[in-house]
């Protein structure tokens, strides 16, 4: 099921990247991304992934990966070396979201980020209603087991790139199968009706 | 039992009737020597296909040599890595053609401190000029020529094979498709010059080594040789692998003998491993390849640094390292993978965890043997098809 549910993500990804561009996936389980990337855009993919079962099937595909923590573990890669850097869905795991965020900026000429939304409407029915934290599908865990540290919503990261100065060049929201583009303008609506949101930045 | 004179007399006999190609060509050594005409002792493992793409060349560690896998004809024991290379094994010798050679210096039919100097007559001893990685890598170069390979499928090395495997892809950039070096440096630290300086001096302080003029005499300074092996032995194992296997279990007895005999299984493997390994090691090749690998130093070969060394690299690798290996450390390995992605090589990078410690390499470690299988098996689909474009 996550895996169904991670494909609208990717595609809409693999849809921003141009063509026989290099791209460093960090956090990039079992390499999904990185094929789909390599067979449908001949993109020259490196992946760095935290989990040895997922390096191993990383390996056995084929595709380049590293076993490290992108919190830690960043600083092995140059400079503007890859085109793109993406990051899917973890950025909130990270303690320090911000310094994960500063490195892929370094890293990558561009950076795609995923963030499970906070903003979402059923999320903020749950709390608002029920007064729990909520569990969806995109938000899976309860509050005692979630890896995630630093819930955003698609609003707050739109905000803090104002903030510090990030260059937001196209943000997608995506609910189900449907996407929509994110601008100023429609901000609070999409911050109310996106699952996930996905920033493309430099 | 035979006099050790007489084992190694055997020994040499047996010795010629390996494979052993004989390099004509000229080799110019680091240290400014040239040697030539001289024999390399190699031994190759499943069949060379049609195409020539099927080739895995592997370098053996300090103490390692031709025989990977099956019976070492020399010793009558198990090729030192049966865990990995064989029929069915993750380095599949009903698939691939697998290649290894002695290195130079060594004591395995390859040229070595005790084998004759032609311009004495005599073994050569410490008359035999110092060799380094490169000119172990370089004289392997010339086996691949006469073997026909214009390029590997892949090269992979262990522990100073590894080394070898490095300097292997810097020295020729486009002879190996993929490379897996395992559990190694790229330059050897304070602490392995420091622990090989121990194995030397165990040797040399033996009254029979003779400043390496025991080859004359047909002896071997074997209670020297076997302390440096014991040295090797303790850092090949993690400390808590070593607890774990032998804790403070006392060898076949109640009690303390209060004596100094091996009243611990540590010591009794210790004194097994030293003493098993003078009946098939010349103490003089443990002093010149650990000098070969305290020179190690990539780095120091190239102006740029280890990115330099790895410049315009084709070849795909993939760096393996284990987390309890205190020898060649995960960091070690590493900073290689480090310098392979600041010059923009392809590489992938897995730490196996476990405890047992830089050994790990030689033994059934499945999740070590199944990522080696899965890099190597995806590997030759793509050099085919790269191959057939």
């Amino acid at each position: 099921m996550k895996n169904l549910k991670m494909k609208k993500e990717f595609k809409v990804i693999a849809d921003l990247l141009p063509n026989n561009t290099r791209v460093l996936d960090i956090g990039c389980g079992d390499g999904s991304l990185m094929h789909l990337l390599k067979i449908e855009k001949n993109i020259e993919v490196r992946g760095l992934e935290l989990n040895q079962d997922n390096v191993k099937e990383c390996i056995y595909k084929g595709l380049p990966v590293i076993q490290g923590n992108a919190e830690t573990e960043l600083h092995q890669f140059p400079d503007k070396s890859f085109d793109y850097v993406v990051l899917s869905q973890t950025l909130q795991a990270f303690y320090e979201p911000e310094k994960v965020l500063k490195n892929l900026l370094r890293i990558g000429k561009s950076v795609i980020i995923s963030i499970p939304n906070f903003g979402y409407w059923k999320v903020r029915t749950k709390l608002l209603l029920f007064g729990e934290m909520p569990v969806t599908k995109t938000l899976p865990n309860t509050w005692y087991n979630t890896p995630n540290l630093h819930m955003c919503t698609i609003k707050d990261l739109f905000n803090f790139c104002d903030e510090k100065n990030i260059i937001i060049k196209k943000v997608v929201g995506v609910n189900e199968n449907k996407t929509s583009l994110i601008r100023k303008s429609n901000l609070e609506i999409k911050n109310l009706f996106s699952k996930v949101g996905i920033f493309l930045i430099s | 039992m035979p006099s050790l004179a007489g084992l190694f007399f055997w020994m040499n006999i047996k010795l010629d009737n390996i494979k052993k190609l004989d390099v004509t060509k000229p080799l110019k050594l680091d240290c400014g020597k040239t040697i030539k005409d001289f024999p390399l002792a190699y031994e190759t493992y499943g069949k060379l296909n049609a195409n020539k793409d099927n080739a895995i060349l592997v370098f053996h560690a300090l103490t390692g040599d031709q025989f990977v896998t099956g019976t070492n004809p020399i010793t009558n024991k198990e090729g030192w890595w049966v865990t990995a290379v064989g029929p069915g094994k993750a380095i599949d010798t009903n698939k691939y053609f697998v290649i290894c050679a002695n290195v130079i210096g060594g004591c395995m039919g390859s040229l070595g401190p005790k084998d004759i100097n032609p311009v004495t007559q005599k073994p050569y001893g410490l008359d035999f000029p110092v060799i380094t990685i490169k000119d172990m890598v370089k004289a392997q170069e010339s086996l691949l020529e006469h073997l026909g390979i214009k390029k590997l499928l892949c090269a992979t090395g262990g522990s100073m094979g590894g080394m070898q495997l490095l300097q292997f892809c810097a020295t020729f950039p486009d002879k190996a498709f993929s490379a897996v070096p395992i559990a190694c440096s790229s330059s050897h630290s304070a602490q392995n010059i420091a622990l090989n300086e121990l194995a030397r001096q165990a040797i040399m302080a033996d009254p029979v080594w003779d400043n390496g003029k025991y080859v004359l005499k047909n002896v071997q300074p074997k209670n020297g040789l076997a302390v440096a092996r014991m040295v090797g032995h303790i850092s090949y194992l993690s400390e808590k692998g070593m607890q774990e296997k032998f804790g403070r279990k006392l060898q076949e007895k109640a009690d303390y003998e209060f004596s100094f005999n091996a009243d611990f299984q540590v010591e009794s493997y210790l004194r097994h491993q030293g003493y098993a390994f003078v009946e098939r090691f010349d103490a003089n090749s443990v002093l010149y390849i650990t000098r070969a690998m305290d020179y190690f130093d990539l780095s120091k070969q190239f102006k740029g640094g280890l990115v330099e060394a790895f410049k315009n690299q084709k070849t795909k690798f993939l760096i393996i390292s284990f987390s309890s290996d205190w020898l060649y450390t995960t960091k070690d390995n590493k900073d290689i993978v480090i310098a392979l992605n600041a010059s923009g090589a392809d590489v992938s990078y897995s730490e196996i965890i476990t405890d047992k410690g830089h050994d790990s390499f030689l033994l059934d470690e499945p999740e070590f043997l199944k990522t080696l299988k899965g890099f190597i098996d995806s590997m030759y689909e793509k050099f085919k098809n790269e191959k057939r474009i």
